[in-house]
């Protein structure tokens, strides 16, 4: 059992990479629209406009700090943080890589490897939606409450087809919620994707509308709502918001290739585990689960630059009519082989 | 009447299942995107690479000086008079003895204040002056805090002695209009 002192520190590092990665991410993703619209991007502060994200931040501390006298003071403050902290807490349970050794002592390169594993990430993400909510409500501005109703509505419908798309997998792992357990029998090239495309499909759709990303950027949707459910703030806590919505699509990028593209497992692992010392294969397997994070994070931007806004209507067409029915028809179906095959 | 072949005939039907998948489109549409990825940027970094003017680019003028780096303008005025937008001011004065090095003939422009804001960059002060003086060149006029400091005074209109503008691509266009024969 390693002692506490190692969990602290690795939640001290996750939390330092999801910041990074976070502010990084702002900076992929003008420097990735800008090479779909063959532009360049930011190119001016440091060598390849690399400090960029540094000067934002900057910027985003320096600014005037407003706080509408008729909006609730407290809760105006309390949207942002919670949406950050709900954000950052979805990344204790991803497994990072495999068990490191030091001194006989194996580590997990996991904050926690709880048997609830995915439960908690539902729970978590769900509470996401309360920032938002408390943060657009208690703006008192009729865009800001939109945006805020846009994104509870949108988050609790595309939640149903995201777990239903879970459960076959469960179905796959025998019933284990726990992480660990889903990325151990993902060896080699057994990964989920092979099994479940439809429900890949289904998944990815709704990260991307849990997201608050385009296509499904509604909450925000800048030419009918202003700013959405940040319309009112500014500073830092605009920034937290902006920050935050990038940390979920860092942390759904992680959660995606956990679940369906065999987490920090790759063709050929096991058999660098026998010829390399352990603490080296532990770190390639987290540079082989951050590969895949950053594949998806490109491809959140791709599809951010090519797909225009669905009409609200049509939204939630898709996730009730569409993707509701088909999730649960890939639970029965998959049910309905393994059962066949099983017995 | 068709101007291009690229004209598609609109046709209102249902969608078919396929194409109510929205995925082929999706995917269709993401190929573009990202073959856009590798393509040539049009972007022109601009203080260090300046993109290439055409000749008859109208920019920040120059008041030129002759072989002897004497100044061309006598103060006649024309162009002051020519200027649709009213932005050059000039104050005239008589050339004293030993000034003969710095002016061309007997009057020269003591004051020579073209506001930058106002000019309409039409060239027409170009075509009026008949001493080769004032020329329009390929030069972006400069970025400014204030307005009063767009009115550019002789200080920054006329060239250095040693660092001449070249303005042979103006005169060649000039020499074109006025003298169709040649």
């Amino acid at each position: 059992m390693e002692p506490i002192i190692f969990k602290i520190i690795l939640v001290a590092i996750m939390f330092l990479i999801s910041l990074g990665i976070a502010a990084y991410s702002t900076y992929a993703e003008r420097k990735v629209a800008a090479f779909l619209q063959d532009r360049i991007g930011p190119d001016r502060a440091g060598p390849y406009g690399l400090l960029q994200p540094i000067a934002d931040g900057v910027k985003m501390f320096l600014k005037e700090e407003i706080i509408p006298n008729v909006s609730d003071k407290w809760l105006f403050i309390l949207g942002p943080s919670m949406f950050m902290v709900t954000a950052l807490m979805t990344s204790a349970i991803i497994p990072w890589g495999r068990p490191m050794e030091f001194g006989g002592v194996t580590y997990n390169l996991q904050v926690a490897d709880i048997n609830i594993g995915i439960l908690y990430i539902m729970g978590v993400l769900s509470l996401g939606v309360y920032g938002i909510m408390i943060g657009g409500w208690a703006s008192n501005n009729k865009y800001a409450l939109l945006g805020a109703i846009r994104a509870s509505s949108q988050m609790i419908s595309y939640e149903l087809a995201m777990g239903m798309s879970i459960i076959s997998i469960l179905l796959l792992t025998d019933g284990s919620l726990s992480l660990n357990a889903i990325v151990e029998g993902q060896k080699g090239w057994n990964w989920n994707i092979l099994y479940q495309p439809v429900g890949f499909i289904i998944f990815l759709v709704c990260a991307f509308a849990e997201a608050n990303r385009t296509p499904f950027d509604l909450p925000e949707s800048e030419s009918e709502l202003i700013g959405g459910y940040h319309t009112e703030y500014s500073s830092m806590k605009l920034g937290l918001f902006l920050f935050a919505e990038y940390i979920n699509m860092f942390i759904s990028s992680a959660i995606i290739s956990t679940l369906y593209f065999g987490g920090y497992n790759f063709p050929g692992l096991d058999y660098l585990a026998t010829v390399l010392p352990t603490n080296v294969v532990s770190l390639i397997s987290v540079g082989a689960l951050f590969t895949k994070i950053f594949f998806f994070i490109f491809v959140f931007m791709w599809v951010r630059w090519t797909i225009p806004r669905f009409r609200y209507d049509q939204l939630m067409r898709l996730g009730w009519q569409v993707l509701l029915p088909l999730a649960i028809l890939n639970m029965l179906v998959t049910g309905g082989i393994l059962t066949f095959f099983n017995s | 009447m068709q101007l291009t072949n690229r004209s598609k005939v609109v046709v209102q039907r249902e969608m078919n299942w396929i194409e109510k998948l929205y995925l082929p489109a999706v995917f269709s549409g993401m190929a573009i995107t990202i073959k856009h990825l590798f393509r040539k940027k049009a972007t022109v970094k601009y203080p260090e690479v300046q993109r290439e003017f055409a000749p008859v680019y109208r920019g920040m003028h120059v008041l030129k000086r002759d072989e002897l780096g004497r100044e061309n303008c006598t103060a006649c005025g024309l162009c002051a008079v020519a200027c649709p937008a009213e932005a050059i001011t000039i104050d005239a004065a008589e050339r004293k003895k030993g000034e003969e090095n710095l002016y061309r003939e007997e009057k020269y422009a003591a004051k020579y204040e073209i506001n930058m804001l106002r000019c309409i960059y039409c060239g027409l002060c170009e075509e009026a002056c008949p001493k080769d003086a004032i020329y329009l060149t390929d030069r972006i006029v400069p970025s400014e805090y204030t307005r009063g400091s767009f009115v550019f005074g002789k200080d920054v209109l006329v060239e250095k002695v040693d660092e001449r503008i070249d303005v042979s691509k103006r005169k060649k266009e000039y020499s074109i209009v006025n003298n169709p024969g040649k």
